[in-house]
């Protein structure tokens, strides 16, 4: 197995607040893993670290096995790694084709931009007809599917995903999970951190629980859907 | 109190105010530029402005370039000096509370007027480095235009045009138009945030230069304190225009420029009272709409 993301150790604080207390963590190429957790567990503090947009971390970050833990998030961005944020953070001054073009940003080939252009609007026919409407003008399910196609404009190996079904309706929220697994069938690899711990576990390969900045518990996805303490804690089964 | 009215004079006037109007929206844009992607007031613009012109100045009288390479290089030098003064002094202050990187523009403003005191002198310098045709006016019936006004305006019109292609039709003016609203998510779609910024104080610093010889052409002298007063005028187009839209900062420019003109223009007797109704003209805006005439993106922000 080819491993695609690999966390050691990392540590990430805000002033004298530890975020991420030590995480080791590792991704597998075509895998959806995911990462669960309550608020404050420091889920999306392992993407942002991941993408370097955090001021202060400690520990490696391999892409590839080549350490990525220094890089600028731009260079990150352009071998291969994106992230779709968390509240989803489109342009609302842009136009929805601006934003899916300024996904595009580091790349230079043009052909494969506009292939990606026009499967990105396959996969979400609402944005194809709000092309030329500025993003702020969209609901919230619509900038959510135009997060995920402005990150898929970046052609990613690795897409991060901070939270995508977050305050969508559970109509669309079902669809976000399609989406996640129509993306992992063309062979990207994905990290998703969801608060929609029955779902994300059900379609994970693997998944690692976060409590207070630690990995408490790992494992294949449906072993923890059954495990007792997820079920008491996150899923809300006793 | 006389009133001067005269078709000839509001033709006159009105060629006026679109020459001034046009350079204090050159220099306005720059204010808004900067503040737009870094809420940051560059106070050292009119000071860069003032650099632009001293810059053009020895181009032509100690390199003996030609005026128009003087100019042009002058223009460059500019661009390079606001690149540097971002990198240098602003840069590292990216993350800092905002009030540092305020401080440091004021500083940044002192210390460019007090090296313009030490290297190039406190006496003012005479301008007379541009062919004299600029100089001669064009007689139309009883309408008397300097051919400097028609360029200044040609210019100014030239170089926004400029500015809306590289906003609107590149990457880079894209990414300029992403990263007002959000700096860290412009990073995560691929862009060097660093570069785009730079990019920005090199289009604002050079836009200032061009304003910055038009003006010493109109009041023919340089002196280092000459950024003062257009400085702050331009500051408050781009806050009467909605400090952060390039739009308000073009808008703003061009209403502070008609109004001070058609004011000393049709009321001769209040010529006095010029800059004091550009503060007037400020707080009776910010009264009425305290954002300025445009709004920009940033109070939306998610």
């Amino acid at each position: 197995m080819y491993e695609m993301l690999k966390l050691e150790n990392l540590r990430v604080h805000y002033g004298a607040i530890n975020a991420i207390k030590g995480i080791d963590l590792s991704v597998e190429k075509g895998k959806l893993v995911t990462l669960i957790g309550p608020n404050g567990a420091g889920k999306s503090s392992t993407l942002n670290a991941i993408m370097n947009i955090v001021t202060s971390k400690k520990g490696k970050i391999f892409n590839k096995g080549k350490d990525i833990t220094k890089d600028r998030t731009d260079e990150i961005v352009k071998n291969g790694i994106t992230l779709v944020p968390e509240g989803r953070k489109i342009f609302p001054n842009l136009t929805v084709r601006e934003n899916l073009m300024i996904g595009a940003f580091g790349r230079k080939d043009v052909d494969d931009i506009k292939r990606d252009f026009d499967f990105v609007l396959e996969l979400f026919p609402r944005i194809k007809e709000r092309l030329k409407q500025t993003g702020g003008t969209l609901s919230g399910g619509e900038q959510q599917m135009l997060a995920i196609g402005r990150a898929l404009m970046g052609n990613p190996e690795v897409l991060l995903m901070d939270e995508p079904s977050l305050g969508l309706a559970p109509l669309l929220v079902r669809m976000v999970f399609d989406v996640i697994n129509k993306i992992k069938a063309e062979g990207r690899t994905i990290l998703l951190v969801e608060q929609n711990a029955s779902m994300a576990l059900a379609d994970a390969d693997y998944a690692y629980v976060l409590e207070t900045g630690k990995v408490v518990l790992q494992g294949n996805g449906k072993d923890l859907l059954m495990d007792a303490k997820v079920k008491r804690s996150y899923l809300g089964i006793n | 109190m006389s009133v001067n009215l005269d078709m000839n004079v509001l033709i006159q006037n009105v060629f006026n105010a679109l020459s001034l109007g046009g350079l204090y929206a050159l220099i306005a844009v720059g204010y808004t530029m900067v503040y737009g992607i870094l809420r940051l007031i560059n106070f050292a613009h009119g000071d860069i402005f003032m650099m632009g012109t001293y810059f053009a100045f020895y181009a032509i009288t100690l390199l003996f370039l030609p005026w128009w390479l003087g100019f042009l290089c002058a223009i460059c030098l500019t661009g390079l000096l606001g690149y540097s003064i971002e990198k240098i002094a602003y840069r590292p202050l990216r993350n800092a509370p905002r009030i540092s990187s305020l401080i440091t523009a004021i500083g940044m403003s002192f210390f460019l007027e007090s090296f313009a005191v030490v290297v190039f002198g406190g006496i003012p310098k005479s301008f007379n480095v541009y062919p004299k045709i600029f100089s001669q006016v064009i007689i139309m019936g009883k309408t008397r235009i300097p051919i400097l006004t028609f360029i200044t305006i040609i210019v100014t019109a030239l170089l926004f045009l400029f500015l809306w292609w590289l906003l609107y039709k590149t990457k880079t003016g894209l990414a300029m138009r992403a990263i007002s609203v959000d700096i860290p998510t412009t990073s995560l779609m691929g862009a060097n945030v660093n570069k785009v910024i730079s990019v920005t104080f090199i289009v604002g610093s050079a836009f200032a230069a061009v304003a910055g010889i038009l003006w010493a052409m109109k009041y023919p002298q340089v002196q280092p304190y000459m950024g003062f007063t257009p400085g702050l005028k331009a500051f408050i187009a781009a806050v009467i225009g909605g400090i952060g839209s390039i739009q308000g900062a073009i808008v703003g420019g061009f209403l502070l420029g008609f109004l001070e003109i058609m004011i000393v223009g049709f009321l001769p007797s209040l010529a006095g009272y010029r800059d004091a109704f550009a503060y007037v003209t400020l707080v009776v805006i910010l009264m009425f709409r305290p954002t300025g005439i445009f709004k920009i993106y940033s109070e939306q922000k998610v």
